[in-house]
């Protein structure tokens, strides 16, 4: 069998169901395999949407994505959706063209080192020299894309090799000496965290993406119900506990809620799990929980006492970990009474709730998500862009179900949001999936509204639209004095422009035309693009101005 | 404080890249590395020395080498029991001047000539870290053409 025919019947055997690519002379037999094979394929407009459609994918249902792309060009052009999908423990398999195995060292045409390029933001890669290997090689590229903390794995086939003929045979079990990932917790911490609970008075858990990925949300809400500790979810945690829980206590850092930021500062018990205190989380390390003894539930030993020191680290899989800690708690006579602390903390709810200025004349984008949210009845798939937009989403929409929240956390790509989206629905036709996207970032990847009409995938995208960066004009305007150097943007006009590539597009100027645009969009079987053009110099409150303690945030309420 | 550290890895191409960026991409320099099949002809011993400016970092560092999945093993000898060797080569000018030292040395260090031209000897130095940078000092002073050294490399007690 050919290389080519082996890569197919590889992705066959992993139960592949789509593949986001875009062909070039590097990868033309395999595209030539493709013509009959019998999974879905997608073309995007540029090889970085591949790689952010394929992680929209893995991020929506757990599963790995695939993308593929030519050598050169087309492999650099995924670097982008592969260190987006790295820092967010996104398990993606990238494919890359690569010219004739003799050539490679050669500068030949459309050759870069993909291996080289891509070895810091993947999580492994491989040169496949012998189409012997290629089998085995694509077995151990998917076994460690999913295991362990998840990640990208590139793996780069020349051309000569896709042509080479062997016997196919996949292999059925993998074992790899080097690669170990501890999935139970040791029973010697359990025991330490468990002490520390029963003696804890004011315990915050801070829940991550961990969550999510290990399916551990059953168990979140269980092990904080058994111990009535509030819960803050970070970005890439949310749906991990339900946004509308009485213990919730919504996003923490730096746009996060005041109560979450509040608690934390005052607990004296911080049980994080899965989560690496993103500096984006923690603000200034020395006044960060600075009264807590941590408890850190993490897969990945090196994200333990990376960004802050940790008293009882507990390395394994956070659903085995938490069912572990239920278990031991469950034997415990009693715990102590917080109740003073959950009045405490309801309090703070109370006196500093997320909210903003309303207005009859400009449209507010807080006003569009909770619209949306109310519409949608918070059951669709929010795919967000970065800057405002993203946060405004955390912020507005909430969130009760894991996978439902898709957004660059770690790399915070712009441009990530629209690929991503189209990853998710493709997955999950059956969903309702919106982007949230600024004028902005909507414009990095613009061009994949040809792949929405190609293939009539009914992506719903919301534009708020300000006419600046706005996140960055926001920080000129707080900390540069109003000079807004390179954010003002002078816009397409988004209606025409989809209108253009086949989609429907809709304008909203008035705040009393919002909730009739979202049904609009919402009841549309395609695509459609719906282009609010909000209040311009809206700002994302409460926020704590970098390198600050996160007890002391500004602008309760813009 | 300088580290010795050792790893064992998967003897495949692209893991020597994969170690040394972990130290590139901080800034940190290797003092020495040196690699070498082990009884496995499967696995290769790396032995990496490093300044450590911070013990954090080192630690980090060291953590994110175990994780590399072609990775097998990390040991850090620093404040364990080991034996350690350094190989130097050193061509040395023969001078009317310095004959006297080159015996000197000769009797004091555990060094032997290898090759002895007219203008030059070549010496073969195996010796352990402290005493090596003393050789090199002693060396220096009697006037070296050229010096080549392996690098570090250590097994436990």
């Amino acid at each position: 069998m050919k290389g080519a025919q082996i890569f197919i019947e590889s992705l066959i055997k992993e139960k592949v169901e789509v593949i986001f690519g875009y062909p070039g002379g590097s990868v033309l037999p395999i595209f030539d395999c493709l013509y009959d094979a019998p999974f879905k394929f997608i073309l995007p407009r540029h090889e970085q949407a591949a790689a952010h459609a394929a992680d929209g994918y893995a991020r929506s249902t757990g599963k790995v994505g695939v993308c593929i792309a030519t050598s050169g060009p087309g492999a650099t052009n995924l670097t982008t959706g592969i260190a987006t999908a790295y820092m967010d423990s996104v398990p993606i398999v990238a494919f890359t063209g690569q010219v004739k195995t003799q050539l490679i060292g050669n500068d030949a045409f459309q050759e870069a080192d993909v291996t080289g390029v891509t070895r810091s933001i993947s999580k492994h890669n491989y040169l496949v020299k012998d189409v012997k290997d290629l089998a085995p090689t694509i077995k151990e590229a998917f076994y460690i894309a999913r295991s362990g903390r998840p990640g990208p794995v590139v793996v780069d086939l020349p051309v000569d090799v896709q042509m080479q003929e062997t016997e196919f045979s996949y292999p059925r079990e993998i074992e790899l000496r080097s690669y170990r990932p501890t999935y139970f917790g040791h029973p010697g911490q359990i025991k330490k965290a468990v002490k520390a609970i029963s003696k804890a008075k004011r315990p915050v858990i801070i829940a991550g993406g961990g969550v999510i990925i290990a399916g551990a949300a059953n168990e979140l809400r269980h092990f904080a119900q058994a111990i009535k500790a509030p819960v803050t979810t970070t970005l890439m945690g949310f749906g991990g506990f339900p946004s509308t829980h009485k213990l919730a206590l919504g996003m923490p850092g730096m746009h996060g809620t005041m109560y979450a930021n509040m608690a934390i500062t005052e607990s004296d018990l911080l049980i994080s799990v899965g989560c690496r205190f993103d500096d984006r989380v923690t603000g200034k390390i020395d006044a960060f929980a600075p009264e807590a003894k941590i408890i850190h539930i993490d897969i990945d030993p090196t994200s333990i006492s990376k960004n802050i020191n940790v008293d009882i680290p507990i390395v394994g899989d956070a659903k085995n970990i938490l069912g572990q800690l239920i278990e031991e708690i469950a034997e415990l006579k009693k715990l102590p009474d917080i109740s003073a602390w959950n009045k405490k903390i309801a309090a703070w709810k109370k006196k500093h709730p997320l909210g903003y200025r309303k207005s009859s004349t400009k449209i507010k984008p807080q006003a569009i998500l909770e619209e949306l949210y109310k519409q949608t009845k918070g059951k669709a798939i929010i795919v967000t862009e970065v800057g405002q937009n993203q946060m405004w989403a955390s912020q507005f929409y909430k969130y009760d179900y894991p996978r439902h929240f898709l957004s660059s956390g770690g790399l915070g790509t712009m441009g990530y949001g629209f690929p991503a989206a189209i990853g998710a629905k493709v997955a999950n036709p059956e969903k309702e999936v919106v982007v949230i996207a600024g004028d902005g970032s909507f414009q990095m990847n613009i061009q994949e509204l040809a792949t929405l009409a190609t293939y009539n995938i009914a992506v719903k995208v919301i534009i708020l639209n300000n006419h600046y960066l706005g996140m960055v004009r926001q920080w000129q305007q707080l900390f540069y004095n109003r000079r807004y150097s390179g954010t003002p943007l002078k816009n397409p006009n988004f209606v025409k422009v989809a209108g253009g590539f086949g989609v429907k597009g809709i304008k909203v100027t008035k705040p009393t035309e919002v909730k009739k645009a979202i049904k609009t969009m919402l009841s549309s079987k395609s695509g459609v693009i719906a282009d609010f053009w909000i209040e311009e110099e809206e700002n994302v409150f409460p926020m704590v101005p970098a390198g600050e303690a996160i007890n002391r945030m500004i602008g309760g309420m813009a | 404080m300088k580290h010795t550290i050792q790893a064992l890895v998967e003897n495949k191409f692209g893991v020597l890249a994969r170690v040394a960026s972990l130290f590139s991409a901080r800034g940190y320099n290797i003092e020495s590395l040196a690699v070498g099949e082990t009884q496995d002809s499967s696995i290769s011993c790396m032995t990496i020395v490093v300044d450590a400016e911070d013990e954090r970092i080192l630690e980090q560092i060291k953590k994110q080498l175990h994780k590399l999945i072609d990775v097998v093993t990390v040991v850090d000898f620093t404040r364990k029991e080991y034996v350690d060797r350094e190989l130097l080569l050193v061509k040395v000018f023969k001078r009317e001047d310095n004959q006297k030292d080159i015996e000197h040395f000769l009797k004091k260090y555990p060094a032997k000539i290898i090759e002895d031209k007219k203008e030059y000897s070549i010496l073969e130095v195996c010796e352990e870290r402290h005493q090596a940078e003393e050789i090199v000092r002693e060396l220096k002073r009697i006037g070296i053409k050229e010096l080549v050294r392996t690098g570090r490399i250590a097994i436990s007690r």
